[in-house]
């Protein structure tokens, strides 16, 4: 069966994704397994059935199928109104995360002469298939390999940026990132500040890079390094959760006149699935998205933990009879403040999950913010609770124990009730 | 470093399997092939070894024979590159095809912007040890190589520094005014009050601004030269440009020099590295810096076209600035090297004092025996075109100028303290705007803590 995280070449193409090689059955089966509070309402002892494979995903395969975070109909996905009225009227496609990068990729390089797209092993379509067909159909002046250097391929793309180009620069893994860490820190993000009047800035820079835990990529294909980007002014860090998120994110990410630190989980390439609309569209930057509505916790995420936040919220709903609400942060910074603190001041509780170590991660910037602000801080009614992981190295055999899996989250929500 | 888990793609890619051998898809965008500028580099890396070659087909090399002597190539036994001149130290012309290409004032004006360097470059050095500024470099030794090589370039030419380039900004028409603010880090400044001193820049004058860490600037230039390369691509109006960046020779011991070098030669980039060889890395000496030929034995490794040439020669290095600038420009734009080699005779910095490192009588030797100053002057007298009068009238008019600009930009007030907050990102985002009102607040609640006289517009001008 497909894995998801090495490239198989049985799936080629950026055509829809093509759920065929598993049946019905077995989509209702891991439909099953990953909504555990809709199916197996007899059970009693939450761990017991909260962690299966496909929660976490330890075992490929791992599907979001009809997953009620991802839009499975047009409708569905035409309805935000975070889209403009043409691409609401307009149509949609099935896609998956990484076909829905190379539609957001192709749509940039088609109505902007100036974007470039390169990397390590770009020009064949990529290690996860995000570029494919782009050399192709873009000319390979435009989408081409680098040799193996990430600062290297960082300080070309600020070079361009900085005559006017708009590059999207692929870095093969976020843990290959580090060599390119002085150019993205001391480089791209004070160029516009150390330029000053001269005015000249990197604004057209986009990095790409897949990061997070696939459940065998241990110490070094599975980092999620965003609090290490987030540290730095002058970047703005965004990490979708959706094939439709990710389309709309990475067009406004290029077209934005700031420099981009652009994660893509990559788990989510071929795992999320859903329907995406077919025009050019951005969805904001900085603007956090409340996926559901809830009046007694408050889950904080983005990215991946979304989905295992879904499960262990749906669960608890039922078993505690409580109310939550789930708020996908999107951009990591400058991030939006505003609907975190409506959503604490509703709830009193909250919650912020993430893959990456608990230490200086998103969490304690996010739990520090709301307490500091009076009115947050004086409706808690619990300590603000981070559910992340380990302060450790992610180790190969030890995954499914370090990420944030249902049964922690679960826990995570009942330990604020119970406060 | 790298230990990707990928390599299964890319084996059977090799082994010319699925998923790109000769399928219909890779035959289509062959097909396709003339009207992209350029085909994706994978279907031209097709190579077998034929039955009884006497030379190697590895995808690697390709055009290497077979031996069968086991020879080491041995780096002490390559002879060095030589050092291009033109004119040698007592201004004689040594190189029988050179015909200067410039006027005589014209070469005149070239030696007054070294002199002006110069002698700006002892009364700034002077005005920070009496704590008049925070910090200064001068480039004592290296007029000639940045003058010189900045006049042979075009002014479209877009430059990075690394920050011992005085001569390339002046030359470039940056006058002393534009210096001094941006010395004094007073409200002319246009890098705000936000960089040390010497970080000068210029977006007129096609000059990147300075920036501390070193060899940064340089993968910057060979992705700045690719995108000269593709806006000539896109609008063939446009007149043909090159980058051009300077850098130390312990610049380019750092990772980013050879990964700008290789990822300028693989994609073809009209860029010139121009390498100012001073000897020294703060203190360190090049045999303990690098070892081999130089940096320009580096540029051959990369499969870039190298000179060496005399820094201290304005007419060489003039000269292979111009032929470099020629070639980068060839067959859709290459990358040159050039080594410049030179003696800084200066101390390092305002902070260093070079005589805890190196004999006084080695430094005193460089600045007798070869000077690029004093190179150009002999030749300049040697052709009756400059005599001891006008030395004296050149230097103390200088000096006079230097003084004036200097007292001037002193007594510009400072920034407004916005600038500290804005140019983070394009636009001032709710939480800066946030801190900036919290650091109101807090100036007007203690308004003896802080001295706000020198700011434009004191605390008002973090008002939003």
């Amino acid at each position: 069966m497909t894995s998801l995280y090495y490239y198989h070449p049985s799936s080629t193409g950026v055509a829809p994704a093509s759920d065929q090689s598993i049946s019905d059955n077995d989509r209702r089966a891991q439909c099953r397994r990953i909504n555990p509070g809709r199916n197996q309402r007899a059970a009693t002892k939450p761990p017991s059935i909260l962690n299966t494979s496909a929660q976490r995903p330890s075992q490929p395969p791992y599907r979001l199928c009809h997953h009620p975070l991802l839009a499975h109909s047009s409708q569905a996905a035409l309805a935000s109104t975070e889209l403009a009225p043409e691409v609401r009227n307009g149509t949609t496609k099935r896609m998956n995360l990484f076909q829905a990068i190379n539609d957001a990729l192709a749509t940039a390089l088609t109505e902007d002469e100036n974007v470039l797209v390169f990397g390590e092993d770009v020009a064949f379509g990529g290690v996860f298939r995000c570029t494919m067909k782009l050399a192709e159909s873009f000319g390979g002046d435009r989408v081409f390999n680098t040799p193996l250097t990430e600062q290297g391929i960082m300080g070309f793309a600020i070079g361009a940026a900085a005559e006017g180009m708009r590059p999207v620069a692929e870095i093969q893994f976020a843990d290959y990132v580090y060599p390119a860490f002085d150019q993205m820190v001391n480089e791209a993000a004070k160029f516009r500040y150390r330029d000053g009047a001269c005015g000249r800035s990197v604004g057209g820079l986009t990095v790409r890079m897949p990061c997070g835990g696939v459940g065998h990529g241990a110490m070094y294909h599975s980092q999620s390094p965003e609090s290490l980007f987030t540290h730095i002014p002058g970047l703005r860090v965004v990490m979708p959760r959706s094939p439709l998120q990710a389309k709309g994110l990475l067009l406004a990410a290029i077209r934005s006149n700031d420099p981009v630190v652009f994660m893509e989980p990559k788990i989510l390439y071929r795992a999320a699935v859903e329907q995406v609309p077919s025009g050019a569209y951005e969805l904001p930057l900085s603007k956090a998205e409340v996926l559901k509505e809830g009046s007694d916790v408050t889950i904080i995420s983005y990215g991946q933990p979304l989905y295992t936040c879904n499960a262990a919220m749906q669960r608890a709903e039922e078993d505690l009879g409580v109310s939550i609400e789930l708020i996908d942060l999107r951009t990591l910074y400058p991030w939006d403040k505003e609907t975190v603190f409506n959503s604490v001041k509703k709830t009193g509780r909250c919650m912020v999950v993430h893959e990456a170590m608990v230490n200086a991660g998103i969490g304690a910037e996010v739990a520090a913010v709301i307490q500091e602000n009076p009115e947050t801080f004086n409706r808690l009614e619990a300590p603000v609770s981070r559910v992340a992981g380990w302060s450790i190295h992610t180790p190969l055999l030890y995954e499914k124990f370090n990420i944030p899996d249902v049964s922690r989250v679960y826990e995570g929500i009942k330990k604020l009730l119970d406060y | 470093m790298h230990s990707r888990l990928l390599p299964k793609a890319s084996l059977r890619r090799v082994a010319g399997k699925a998923p790109y051998g000769p399928t219909a898809a890779a035959a289509t965008a062959i097909a396709a092939r003339p009207t992209a500028p350029q085909p994706p580099a994978r279907y031209s890396s097709s190579i077998s070894q034929r039955p009884g070659a006497s030379h190697v087909s590895f995808p690697g090399a390709v055009k290497s024979a077979f031996t069968n002597q086991l020879n080491f190539a041995l780096s002490d036994e390559s002879p060095a590159l030589p050092t291009y001149r033109v004119v040698d130290q007592d201004g004689k012309v040594v190189d029988p095809s050179f015909k200067a290409d410039l006027a005589d004032e014209e070469v005149v004006k070239l030696y007054h912007k070294m002199l002006l360097i110069s002698i700006m470059d002892v009364i700034m050095f002077d005005a920070q040890r009496q704590g008049r500024l925070s910090f200064y470099m001068v480039s004592a030794g290296e007029e000639a190589l940045s003058v010189g090589s900045a006049s042979a370039l075009s002014p479209e030419d877009v430059i990075f520094c690394q920050y011992r380039e005085q001569g390339v900004f002046a030359q470039r028409g940056f006058e002393l005014s534009d210096f001094m603010n941006q010395l004094f880090a007073n409200k002319k400044d246009p890098g705000k009050g936000r960089n040390m001193p010497v970080h000068y820049g210029s977006s007129e004058l096609n000059i990147h601004t300075i920036s501390s860490p070193l060899a940064t600037q340089i993968p910057h230039a060979s992705g700045a030269a690719y995108a000269l390369k593709m806006q000539r691509i896109n609008d063939p109006s446009l007149p043909p440009r090159v980058v051009a960046v300077y850098f130390g020779e312990g610049a380019a011991s750092e990772g980013d020099f050879h990964a700008a070098l290789n990822i300028a030669a693989t994609r073809a980039c009209p860029v010139i590295f121009i390498c100012r060889n001073n000897g020294y890395a703060i203190s360190t000496p090049t045999l303990e810096q690098y070892r081999g030929d130089g940096i320009a034995s580096r540029g051959i490794g990369y499969g870039i076209d190298t000179i060496r040439v005399d820094g201290n020669d304005i007419w060489a290095v003039r000269e292979v600035t111009k032929k470099a600038r020629e070639m980068a420009l060839q067959d859709g734009g290459k990358p040159v090297l050039i080594e410049a080699m030179s003696y800084r005779v200066s101390h390092h910095s305002t902070s260093d004092d070079s005589f805890a490192y190196r004999a006084r009588v080695e430094v005193e030797d460089w600045k007798r025996r070869d000077n690029p100053i004093a190179r150009l002057r002999k030749y300049m007298e040697a052709k009756g075109i400059w005599d001891e009068a006008k030395e004296k009238e050149a230097r103390d008019g200088t000096r006079r100028k230097v003084l004036k600009a200097f007292s001037v930009a002193e007594k510009e007030k400072k920034p407004p303290i916005r600038a500290m907050f804005e140019d983070i990102y394009e636009e001032l985002t709710p939480d800066l705007k946030a801190q900036m009102l919290e650091l109101r607040q807090h100036l007007d609640k203690y308004p003896d803590e802080y001295d706000l006289s020198e700011y434009e517009g004191g605390r008002g001008s973090l008002d939003a």
